[in-house]
């Protein structure tokens, strides 16, 4: 059996790591509060979108543009959204292995996939294992603004239209609860379900100058948003994974504190009854 | 006067929103000016400012960097990727980036970032104008 002294320092030890995790469960949930509240701002912007581009190109059938077009595709292109630091439960593992999975199962070699990592776990382990990464991005604030991932949904829709890969699909944690997050795969590019997104009337439209000239402006902002708003929705995720991981983690340090107290106390007890009775031992042994 | 709604809308959120009688922005086909009544329509923006008058007083200025505008019979929204009013302007961001774009700019070695510098510098004077008011 353990020493007093042992168990003692296990206890502190263990306080100490519930007080950190108890901490960091408190910031995620804050942290979790403003990215639905980031989340929720871009609502209006997306479906505002959304509904002009399904206008668009319902309303006038003769428009085509690159992006509305499927071609053979020889080279898919996978857009990763990990977080930069791990303690998150199994939010990066399940995306990694999903992706990892269907790489496996549509490609058979290197030349016929590339990988945009956004995150540093994401970006590690497809480095890791040796895998096409063409673009990656670290460093994200916890709430970014759109400015800060323009660059990167700039590069991943100009890729598609240089024909460096002829699809995108795009993977990330859906938030769906605090404590529910789906894993999701999304086709981005080419867009082809613009027109089961939105059922409602739709409004003809002057165009100024022409439907073609405005398609050109509208669809890379379009997809632009759509991965933004798989930004906004993976770093909801991702605090609410670290919030219930953290939780868990709280709770697991005090069910060790309680079971590490009952040993001490039982310990101690065993003690004192043992010097009890090395004392009546003692007085005995002299009469 | 008749008026309508306007609402310009980016990816963070809504930037602005209120009645006004008209609507002046600058599209890339050319100067547009919107009144109450006007036809549903679209047409993608320049980056510049949008102006809103309310009737009597000053009207309110907006820096919109790109997007379109979206007329409905009851509605005006612009979408836009980022977009100010006047007092929502980082002044010192916006004189900062302007002075760096120049200076990349100056320095012509590299051909690959001129597009994106001549951009950067048109959306910060665009910024600096609507903030001193003067377009």
């Amino acid at each position: 059996m353990a020493s007093l002294r042992d168990i003692k320092t296990r206890i502190t030890s263990t306080k100490k790591t519930s007080q950190i995790t108890k901490a960091m469960e408190m910031v995620s949930a804050s942290k979790l509060n403003r990215a639905e509240t980031n989340a929720k701002a871009f609502v209006p912007y997306m479906e505002k979108i959304q509904e002009v581009v399904a206008s668009i190109a319902l309303g006038s059938k003769d428009v085509t543009h690159p992006m509305l077009v499927s071609r053979p595709v020889k080279k898919t292109g996978y857009l990763v959204i990990t977080s930069d630091r791990g303690l998150a439960g199994a939010y990066n593992s399940s995306i990694l292995r999903l992706v990892s999975n269907k790489i496996k199962e549509r490609h058979s070699s290197k030349d016929e996939y590339v990988i945009i990592a956004v995150g540093r776990m994401g970006r590690d382990y497809f480095l890791h294992r040796g895998m096409n990464v063409a673009l990656d991005i670290v460093g994200l604030p916890d709430q970014p603004s759109f400015s800060d991932i323009k660059d990167i949904a700039n590069k991943a829709v100009s890729f598609f239209s240089e024909g460096m890969y002829d699809e995108l699909y795009m993977y990330y944690n859906h938030f769906v609860s605090a404590i529910q997050q789906d894993v999701t795969e999304k086709k981005v590019l080419p867009l082809t379900d613009i027109a089961t997104s939105s059922s409602q009337k739709l409004t003809a439209y002057e165009f100024e100058p022409a439907a073609e000239d405005i398609m050109e402006v509208l669809l890379p902002q379009y997809a632009e948003s759509l991965i933004y708003g798989a930004l906004l929705d993976g770093k909801a995720s991702e605090h609410a994974a670290r919030m219930s991981a953290m939780k868990t983690a709280t709770d697991n340090a005090k069910e060790l504190i309680d079971t590490l107290t009952l040993q001490y106390n039982r310990a101690r007890q065993a003690a004192i009854t043992q010097e009890i009775t090395e004392i009546v031992g003692g007085v005995a042994a002299l009469e | 006067m008749k008026t309508f709604k306007v609402s310009i809308v980016t990816p963070d959120g809504p930037a602005y929103e209120s009645d006004v009688e008209m609507v002046s922005a600058k599209a890339q086909s050319g100067e547009l000016g919107i009144l109450p009544g006007h036809i549903p329509m679209v047409a993608p923006l320049q980056v510049g400012a949008v102006r809103l008058n309310k009737g009597a007083g000053k009207p309110d200025l907006v820096a919109v960097s790109g997007g379109f505008l979206e007329v409905r019979p009851d509605q005006v929204t612009i979408l836009a990727q980022a977009a100010e009013t006047a007092e929502n302007i980082d002044i010192a961001r916006a004189k900062e980036a302007k002075s760096r774009a120049e200076s990349r700019l100056s320095n012509k070695q590299d051909n690959v970032d001129f597009k994106r510098a001549e951009l950067a510098l048109k959306r910060a004077v665009n910024r600096i104008n609507v903030y001193e008011g003067r377009v």
